[in-house]
C-alpha cells in the first residue's frame, strides 16, 4: 500500500479542519483543544497538533490530508508535517485581512521546508465581508502564476475543486521539469 | 465585496497602489487614533480628500494655501456662509479675486498634503466604500497616484528599515556608557530633547511616545537618530529564531509519479 500526503496549512481559524472534514472519507482525527488565550477566542476550539483525513484512491494508494495547527506557537509541527508532502494548500480567511500577513509568513515558511507545488485558497468567500480575489492577491503579494482559488470549506464541491487544482499544478510542474 | 482592514496589515501606500492598479472608484475612509480621513478616487485617480478635524471648506483651504488672507477668510465665511464650494469658487473667479488655476492648485496641495499625512499613520482601520464619491458641493480634482505611491514607497522603506532597527517599541532605552560625551553639547531638535528627557531603562519607547505625543514612525525616527549618534542604547529582548535549512522534494520516478497523480485526480473527480 502506497501513501501520499497533502498538507493543508494557513493561519489560525482559516478553515483548515473544516476543509479536510468536507472531503475525508473518515471522521477527521482531530487534535482540537479548547482555546485558552483570550485573544484567540473567536472560536471555541483549535487544532494543536494536526488534523488527519484520508481518501482511498484505489487498492494500492491512499491520500492523506494533514491540517497544520494555525498558531505560531505550534509551528514545530509544521516541519514534521511537511516531510515528503506532494504539495500544500495555504488557506486564507477572506474576511479577516489581519491574518493575511501571517498567511504570507506561513507560505514562505513552507516553501523553505520543501519547494513543492502549492495553491492558495481564499476561504469563506460566502461571507459578506470577504475580500475580492484580485484584492487578496495584491494584499498577499502573490505572483500571478500562483493559483488563488475561491473556496467555501464546508462545501464539498468547492473543496474538490481546490484539491484538483493543486493536483493539476503538481502535474504541470512535473511536466515542466 | 468589502475592502476593509487594519493599517498594521496594509499600509496607505499599498492601498493607493491597489486603487491605482484596479482603477477603483469610491471613498477610502481611514479611522486613525486621532482623526478620520476620507480620500475619494474616480477610476484610480485622486479626486478629493478631507480630514474630519480640519476646516475642509474651500475658504479654509484657500486661507491655508495663503491665496486669501485671514481677514478675507473671515469675510467669506460670514458673507458667503450659504454658498457651497462650487458656488464660492465661481464667485471668486468671476469677481477676479482668483484664477481657476489658483483654486485647483490649492485643492491639489491640500489633498496631497492629507495623503502625505496619512503615510505617517501606522495605526487605524480602513474601509473602501465602492462608488461613494465626495459630497456633491465639493470641487473634485483629478490627480494621478503614481507620484504619491512612489513617495509613499520611500516612506514605507524608511518605516521598514526603522522597524528592522527597532523591532519593538516595548523595549527600553538607556544612555550609552561613553563618559567623554556631554549630551548638552550635542545639537538636538526640540522633539529629540523631549525624548531624551524620558530616556530611562524603566520607560519603554511606547511609553515615551505616549508622553511626547509622537506616533510610531516619529518615535522610531528619533530613537534611530539618537542610536546612530551613539547617545543611547536599546535594551534588546530575546534572541532570533533559528532559520531552517531548505529541504529537497523527494525524488521518485517521474512517470510513476505522474501516473500516481492522475489516479488521485480521477478519484477526486469521482467523489
Amino acid at each position: 500500500m502506497q501513501t501520499v500526503k497533502i498538507v493543508v496549512t494557513g493561519p489560525f481559524s482559516s478553515g483548515k479542519t473544516e476543509f479536510i472534514q468536507s472531503i475525508s472519507e473518515i471522521d477527521v482525527v482531530s487534535t482540537e483543544r479548547k482555546i485558552s488565550l483570550e485573544s484567540e477566542k473567536i472560536k471555541s476550539a483549535t487544532t494543536v497538533a494536526m488534523d488527519f483525513g484520508r481518501i482511498t484512491i484505489d487498492k494500492e494508494l491512499v491520500l492523506y490530508m494533514f491540517g497544520t495547527p494555525g498558531q505560531r506557537r505550534f509551528d514545530f509541527m509544521w516541519e514534521i508535517l511537511s516531510e515528503g508532502m506532494l504539495g500544500f494548500i495555504v488557506m486564507v480567511d477572506s474576511a479577516r485581512p489581519e491574518t493575511f500577513r501571517e498567511a504570507r509568513y506561513i507560505l514562505e515558511t513552507f516553501r523553505a521546508y520543501a519547494p513543492t507545488p502549492y495553491v492558495v485558497t481564499a476561504n469563506k468567500q460566502d461571507l459578506d465581508d470577504a475580500w475580492d480575489l484580485e484584492d487578496m492577491r495584491f494584499a498577499l503579494r502573490l505572483d500571478p502564476k500562483i493559483k488563488l482559488l475561491p473556496c467555501v470549506a464546508h462545501d464539498k464541491n468547492s473543496v474538490k475543486k481546490v484539491l484538483l487544482e493543486l493536483l493539476y499544478t503538481i502535474l504541470a510542474e512535473m511536466e515542466a521539469k | 465585496m468589502a475592502l476593509k482592514g487594519n493599517l498594521r496589515d496594509f499600509t496607505i501606500t499599498q492601498l493607493l497602489n491597489l486603487v491605482n492598479l484596479a482603477c477603483k472608484t469610491g471613498t477610502l475612509v481611514v479611522e486613525g487614533p486621532a482623526d478620520v480621513a476620507k480620500i475619494t478616487f474616480r477610476e484610480g485617480k485622486l479626486i478629493y480628500a478631507q480630514l474630519d478635524h480640519l476646516d475642509n471648506s474651500l475658504a479654509g483651504i484657500l486661507r491655508r494655501s495663503k491665496k486669501i488672507s485671514s481677514r478675507q477668510y473671515s469675510i467669506l465665511t460670514e458673507r458667503a456662509a450659504n454658498m457651497n464650494d462650487k458656488e464660492l469658487g465661481i464667485l471668486l473667479i468671476n469677481a477676479g479675486y482668483l484664477s481657476q488655476y489658483d483654486i485647483i492648485d490649492s485643492l491639489q496641495q491640500y489633498f496631497v498634503g492629507i495623503v502625505r499625512q496619512l503615510f505617517t499613520w501606522v495605526e487605524g482601520v480602513f474601509t473602501f466604500e465602492v462608488n461613494t464619491l465626495q459630497p456633491s458641493d465639493k470641487i473634485p480634482i483629478r490627480m494621478d497616484l503614481e507620484n504619491l505611491i512612489i513617495e509613499g514607497s520611500r516612506q514605507l522603506r524608511e518605516w521598514e528599515q526603522l522597524q528592522q532597527e527597532i523591532p519593538s517599541l516595548d523595549m527600553s532605552l538607556k544612555f550609552s556608557d561613553r563618559p567623554g560625551i556631554n549630551i548638552r553639547n550635542v545639537n538636538l531638535s526640540v522633539e529629540e530633547w523631549r525624548v531624551v528627557y524620558y530616556v530611562n531603562p524603566k520607560n519603554t519607547m511606547r511609553q515615551i511616545a505616549k508622553a511626547t505625543k509622537l506616533n510610531d514612525l516619529e518615535i522610531r525616527r528619533i530613537v534611530y537618530s539618537l542610536l546612530q549618534a551613539g547617545l543611547i542604547e536599546v535594551i534588546r529582548p530575546g534572541e532570533h529564531p533559528a532559520t531552517l535549512p531548505p529541504r529537497a522534494f523527494p525524488k521518485t520516478n517521474k512517470t510513476e509519479q505522474k501516473s500516481l497523480i492522475n489516479r488521485i485526480i480521477d478519484r477526486i473527480r469521482a467523489i
